[in-house]
């Protein structure tokens, strides 16, 4: 059995613990909303970029000149992986079912014989690939000083794999990030984004003759580019909501197993302590009855 | 007699309501759009979108900065990169 300072050195430690994931969950639960509520006012924007998508990419045939992003390379063969993930710990299994689902991704891709590559976004994600797949992560991009993703950061990360795709560094990019549906769920989320899958069954209500002004193709190659940067802005968004609501969640357990934890250490010492004191009294007793 | 407008940055759906004419700084050119014109989709330039509430009335300023705008049967959508200091 442990000694009486031994025990009181663990409750305080573990209360110490305690009182770390309580502020680590309070700080998640207030960045949460506000987290979610930039993730929610960036939908309709999405959903109406994707609507026109749609409905412009049904209505174009697909030639020579027809922008890459929509057309694709038209190989198939090398993919990028863009992994999303957070900067920070702390969040429960948030990284690792990202990390996960592309792992799954990369794994039947390879088993088809295609070539795999990672483009990092977030550190999170870094160490676990790496480890499995080693040498294939092309490029990393930082986002720890991003406190609050913006446009311009996906843009970023837009124009960058815009570059890598015309240099012809990979044939198909394909989206991992986690979905916010609520603080207690989060959906990690496969999404082809290069080239732009086009919605086979849109072109049957688009046809309305719209004027197209300057041109359809002048139209899409802007529209492209700007369709791929909004999936990475929601990427970025969803991404953030979902961190802090899967941090509040880690963090709440936590709390309540070091509390647990604190209940049973306590009793555990309360009883040695019961222990000692009544064997000293058993021994001053009986050495007061042997006079 | 109104027209459905909306105005949606990347950040956060900016505007929606029901106005009489919004002139659109397109690419190639501004036009003027009222209710039930024609569907049209286009690119804007950088400059001010002006919306008149009312026929005659002054028109209220938006600068935006790219962006697309699209008139449906629904009513018009501009979808502007950015929005300079909306106020």
């Amino acid at each position: 059995m442990a000694s009486l300072k031994e025990l009181k050195d663990r409750i305080s430690s573990v209360k110490s613990t305690q009182k770390i994931t309580k502020a680590k969950q309070m700080v998640a639960a207030a960045k949460l909303r506000k987290a979610q509520a930039a993730a929610e006012a960036a939908r309709p924007y999405a959903e109406r970029l994707e609507t026109v998508m749609s409905s412009l990419a049904s209505g174009v045939s697909i030639s020579k000149d027809t922008p890459k992003l929509l057309a694709g390379t038209g190989k198939n063969q090398k993919h990028l992986l863009v992994v999303a993930t957070s900067d920070r710990g702390l969040c429960g299994a948030f990284n690792a079912n990202i990390v996960k689902e592309a792992r799954i991704h990369a794994d039947k891709l390879k088993a088809e014989g295609k070539d795999v590559e990672f483009y990092l976004v977030g550190k999170k994600g870094k160490p676990v690939i790496n480890r499995v797949y080693p040498g294939s992560i092309r490029h990393h991009f930082d986002t720890s000083e991003i406190k609050n993703p913006e446009y311009d950061d996906a843009k970023e990360i837009a124009e960058d794999l815009v570059a890598r795709l015309e240099k012809g560094d990979f044939d198909v990019a394909w989206l991992f990030y986690s979905k916010f549906k609520s603080a207690l769920v989060q959906e990690p989320q496969t999404q082809q984004i290069i080239p732009v899958p086009v919605d086979e069954n849109a072109d049957a209500n688009s046809k309305v003759a719209v004027e197209y002004e300057p041109d359809e193709e002048e139209i899409l190659s802007e529209l492209l580019p700007r369709n791929l940067s909004i999936q990475l802005f929601r990427a970025l968004l969803e991404n953030s909501a979902s961190e802090q609501g899967a941090s509040m969640t880690a963090m709440d357990n936590a709390t309540r197993n070091a509390g647990d934890l604190i209940e049973k250490l306590t009793i555990i010492y309360n009883r040695s302590r019961q222990a000692a004191i009544t064997t000293e009294l058993v021994e001053i007793i009986s050495g007061a009855e042997a006079l | 007699m109104a027209l459905n407008f909306e105005l949606v940055t990347p950040e956060k759906l900016l505007r929606s309501e029901e106005v009489h004419m919004v002139v659109v700084p397109g690419s190639e050119g501004d036009f003027g759009v009222l209710e039930r014109h024609a569907p049209v989709m286009s690119t804007i330039r950088d400059g001010a979108i002006q919306i008149y509430a009312t026929p005659g009335a002054t028109p209220e300023m938006i600068k935006v900065e790219g962006g697309f705008a699209e008139v449906n049967d629904k009513g018009l959508t501009i979808l502007a990169e950015k929005v300079v200091d909306e106020d």
